[in-house]
């Protein structure tokens, strides 16, 4: 579990993240929706420490990530994975080594059990025979799934996945949305999901956190949200001409 | 107060690149890399212009000696002067400054946009020392390498334009070349070109690593490393030519 208490930054004197406070439970997709600009991606950067908080507190399982130094954050980094808005993945490696690379720096696995991971990972996301492609040869969706797998190499405790399905198709994200649900449950991660496409929230939305100009404006599940009549997230889910008429 | 504020995030920057790498052979692996990129692959450029160079210092010298009283083998030694003591170590390294520099500056930048530096990061991995501090190393050992090249280059030159215009002879040039040699003056270019390579690989690193925005900002990194390096260069050569050589 990842608990955020009361986070707040400010850019100069802007204030983006406003007295956030929520957790994020163990073995479910947690959701973060919002629209662009409302803070996902600094909120989720912050949870992570790539982006430090001016106040406020990050616990994973009950360790204080906030008052870690770089080395003591090297042991919890080690147990997260994180899929970026734009796959970063490195450009200079080809899909093995991309995926080999947190096997290579933390492990002293010999080659052979290193490849064995690599090759179960990527068949997880069902990528076969594309170890030696380079990130150019590959579409966009499949870029989403070496990063998926990179970031599952080290049997993460936590995941996260800044708009996994952006820039792919509906039935692309559909696949990538289900993958990321059943590798949350089969290894029981806490993961957290940045994302403001509505078909994911329906179809992997247990716990959903909406955040509206940088605070926290409502939390529920993907059922209550079709229920709720909070102003700002039902202008928010019901935006699009599809979803108003569905409503309808 | 915008000069100091870089000086301060460029040191501190500094601080998480001189650390221990995470593993010795990835280490290793990374540094044969970039003695590739920025060794080899400069080879063929510091041969091309030190040879040309070399022509031309021995071509004008030659060219200017009108009095019976001055020695043709004053050219093999106005050759080895300025190849030695200006032409290799600061020219040289202000040619690499452009090439190298504008390099390590995108492809870090590149990084920097694409949030791979972020994945490093994430990882546990200390991109700074990861990213800097293998080019920073190869940059100091094979830049040395890459000037002795360029003296002998430079000095065949002249001997090849002298040869083929017939202005001096072989005997002359060779013997000028042994004029007053000091082989403190080998040092002294050695020392310099140490500094400039530090200079080249960290400031480049430093714009790539503080890129933000996008692919027109990569650019904008990748000129301001070439212009910032070339000016730390011109203004440490002077200033290690005062102590150097007073
Ligand atoms: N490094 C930064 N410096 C200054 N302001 C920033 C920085 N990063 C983000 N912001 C601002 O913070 C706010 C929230 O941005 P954020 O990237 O979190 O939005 P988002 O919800 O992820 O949007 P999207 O869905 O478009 O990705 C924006 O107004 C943005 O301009
Ligand atoms: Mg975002």
């Amino acid at each position: 579990m990842i608990e955020a208490k009361n986070l707040n930054k400010y850019f100069g004197d802007r204030h983006v993240l406003i007295d956030v406070s929520h957790h994020f439970e163990k073995g479910q997709t947690n959701l973060v929706i919002g629209q662009s600009g409302s803070g996902k991606t600094v909120f989720m950067k912050a949870l992570v420490g790539l982006i430090e908080v001016d106040t406020g507190e990050i616990l994973y399982d009950e360790r204080d990530f906030t008052r870690m130094n770089f080395e003591q954050r090297k042991t919890i980094r080690q147990e997260i994975g994180m899929l970026f808005q734009g796959s970063a993945l490195f450009d200079s490696m080809n899909v093995e080594q991309n995926v080999m690379f947190p096997l290579n720096m933390f492990t002293n696995k010999t080659f052979e059990e290193k490849l064995e991971r690599v090759n179960f990972v990527l068949k997880r996301v069902n990528l076969e025979d594309v170890n030696k492609l380079m990130t150019p040869e590959l579409s966009g969706g499949m870029r989403k799934r070496v990063a998926i797998a990179r970031a599952i190499a080290m049997n993460p405790k936590y995941l996260f996945c800044d708009e996994p399905n952006s820039g792919l198709d509906p039935q692309t994200s559909g696949v990538i949305d289900i993958l990321i649900k059943e590798i949350t449950q089969e290894y029981q991660i806490t993961t957290i999901v940045n994302t403001h496409d509505m078909n994911s929230v329906l179809s992997i939305g247990d716990n959903v956190a909406f955040i509206f100009k940088g605070k926290l404006w409502w939390t529920g599940s993907k059922d209550e949200i079709l229920q709720t009549d909070n102003r700002e997230l039902n202008d928010f889910v019901f935006g699009t001409e599809l979803t108003s008429r569905l409503k309808k | 107060m915008n000069l100091f504020y870089a000086i301060g995030k460029y040191v501190m920057l500094m601080r998480r690149v001189f650390t221990r790498p995470q593993k010795r052979k990835i280490f290793r692996q990374q540094l044969f890399t970039e003695f590739q990129s920025l060794g080899i692959d400069s080879l063929g450029i510091v041969v091309f212009i030190s040879i040309f160079m070399g022509a031309v210092v021995a071509i004008q010298t030659a060219y200017n000696i009108d009095s019976p009283l001055i020695p043709l083998s004053m050219v093999g030694f106005t050759v080895r002067q300025s190849v030695i003591l200006e032409f290799s170590p600061t020219v040289i390294s202000l040619i690499l400054a452009g090439k190298v520099g504008s390099r390590i500056a995108s492809e870090i930048g590149t990084m920097r946009v694409t949030e791979q530096i972020d994945a490093f990061e994430i990882m546990g991995v200390n991109s700074a020392n990861y990213l800097i501090f293998p080019k920073m190393v190869a940059a100091l050992l094979i830049n040395p390498i890459l000037i002795i090249i360029s003296m002998w280059m430079g000095i065949l030159g002249g001997w090849l334009a002298m040869v083929l215009t017939g202005l001096v002879t072989t005997h002359d040039y060779v013997s000028g070349l042994r004029v007053d040699f000091e082989g403190y003056t080998i040092f002294y270019a050695l020392a310099k070109t140490v500094v400039f390579a530090y200079i080249i690989s960290t400031v480049s690193g430093f714009f790539g690593y503080e890129t933000e925005g996008g692919a027109l900002e990569v650019g904008q990194a990748s000129t301001k490393a070439v212009v910032y390096s070339s000016i730390l260069i011109i203004l440490f050569n002077l200033v290690l030519t005062q102590i150097l050589l007073t």
